[in-house]
């Protein structure tokens, strides 16, 4: 039995030699986080938004678990701090909603933010797509890491 | 034109992925099916959506399916052969929705009951309301802000359950699988 | 005749599409193949949600000068979150494969059946 883990030991060994993948890997990774965090930002007038950016950004950390290994894909960001931002996501989103009623609207409504209401949409959205981009981002990186990293290596 | 095509392209992947019995194929295959609808959605003016689906169904998900080979197995045991019951049950299922598909509004029809309700109030005032050209984001996040917050909470609890299940380290003793304490960490 | 359907072909796809989700959620044996099965059917249903919201001559709901005929959008909204709840479940529905795979040694239906029903005999 063949896990992810195992292959990718062996692959570690074999990378070493692979340069080209190496390098080319490390030119995208930095691109396709810039590109999630432009899809992130931009989907209020282009489309994108929140759930597109941050399976983009997963995808960057998948991509470096998968050439340098998972367990040094693991160091970028432990699991205490994937499951940090895997509840800070969602606290962030509803949060936002609880700012909204304190400052006298209802519930995730966010024209009350700001003191033009569409200045507080703006804001409220922009929040709110940031949240749902940081849940998304850590549910996707976690659910990778926990399937590629299943066997402890004896 | 290229609307059929692509559709028919889709039915033919499907009846592939039904025939095939290497499970590798089967996800790549699953794959280029993502990819082929994310397309048809591009074709039909939903780029949000095609976005997601191209991003998500041709990428996440295969990665994930091809991690769960690694760790099961990649070939399918025996053909099954064909199922007469099963059959029976999706034949008249599928008669039933498509006799009931008959009354449905025709593709593309500018007067169906669907762009009378609040369709046009979102497209109006959506850009007045929170200055946003880009619709789909403004019902997203502000007109339907609760329904999304419900979908996150959803992914949220899938990762919470994927850590339950699985995300503890299994250890291999005398051929019995055991999950350690130690968790996830390395 | 044919006239009188026209227009209806995109709904016979999707129904087809499905059925043949179901059937490979219903007939077959591998636990694997059900979920890409379960991932068919989804996708049907996606396509049908997004074919309704088409307006003929219509764009992508974007507002911009100089268009005035745009698609419906709410479908898109619904669907859009639907995608990526779709990717979060079949996640879950793998790690519950690969815990059944690791207690029956399997991931066969009929096998795990035949391994139930031993370890009843034996209790």
């Amino acid at each position: 039995m063949k896990s992810l883990r195992v292959m990718s030991k062996r692959r570690r060994r074999e990378m070493q030699h692979k340069e080209v993948l190496r390098v080319c890997s490390k030119l995208l990774i930095p691109l396709i986080m810039l590109f999630a965090l432009y899809v992130q930002f931009h989907g209020d007038f282009g489309p994108g938004g929140g759930f597109q950016a941050g399976v983009i950004f997963a995808s960057a950390f998948i991509l470096y678990a998968l050439i340098f290994g998972v367990d040094v894909g693991m160091k970028v960001l432990s699991p205490g701090a994937r499951r940090f931002f895997l509840a800070a996501g969602l606290l962030l989103y509803a949060g936002v909603g609880i700012v909204g009623m304190l400052l006298g609207g209802r519930y995730l409504n966010y024209s009350v933010l700001l003191q033009d209401p569409i200045a507080g949409q703006h804001l409220g959205i922009l929040l709110i797509e940031l949240g749902v981009g940081v849940t998304v981002a850590a549910a996707m990186i976690t659910i990778f890491y926990v399937f590629a990293n299943q066997d402890d290596s004896e | 034109m290229i609307f059929y095509a692509l559709l028919t392209f889709m039915v033919v992947s499907a009846l592939a992925l039904l025939w095939l019995r290497n499970l590798f194929a089967v996800v790549m295959l699953s794959g280029s099916f993502s990819l082929n609808a994310a397309v048809l959605y591009v074709v039909m003016d939903a780029v949000d959506v095609a976005f997601t689906e191209a991003a998500v169904g041709a990428g996440i998900a295969t990665v994930l399916m091809l991690g769960t080979l690694a760790l099961t197995t990649s070939h399918e045991k025996a053909d099954p052969g064909v199922s007469w019951p099963h059959l029976a049950v999706v034949v008249v299922v599928g008669a039933a929705l498509i006799y009931g598909t008959l009354d449905m509004p025709r593709y593309g029809d500018p007067m169906a009951p669907i762009h009378q309700h609040v369709a046009p109030e979102y497209i109006e005032r959506g850009p007045k309301q929170t200055g946003m050209p880009n619709v789909v984001t403004s019902i997203l996040a502000s007109y339907r802000g609760y329904d999304t917050l419900g979908e996150v909470t959803v992914v949220f609890t899938a990762a919470a359950g994927v850590l339950a299940l699985i995300g503890r380290r299994r250890k291999k003793k005398n051929g019995v699988i055991k999950r350690t304490r130690s968790g996830e960490r390395p | 005749m044919m006239d009188q359907f026209a227009g209806l072909y995109n709904y016979w796809i999707f129904i087809v599409l499905m059925m043949i989700g179901f059937y490979i959620v219903m007939a077959q044996h591998n636990l694997i193949k059900k979920v890409v099965g379960l991932n068919i059917f989804q996708v049907s249903v996606f396509i049908f949600y997004i074919s309704m919201s088409k307006v003929e001559d219509g764009s992508a709901p974007i507002i911009a000068e100089g268009i005035t005929v745009y698609s419906n959008p709410l479908p898109h909204v619904l669907i859009l979150t639907a995608i990526v709840v779709g990717v979060a479940t079949t996640a879950l529905a793998l790690a519950l494969v690969v815990r059944i795979r690791d207690s029956y040694g399997s991931i066969e239906e009929d096998e795990i059946e035949a391994e139930e029903r031993r370890r009843e005999k034996h209790f």
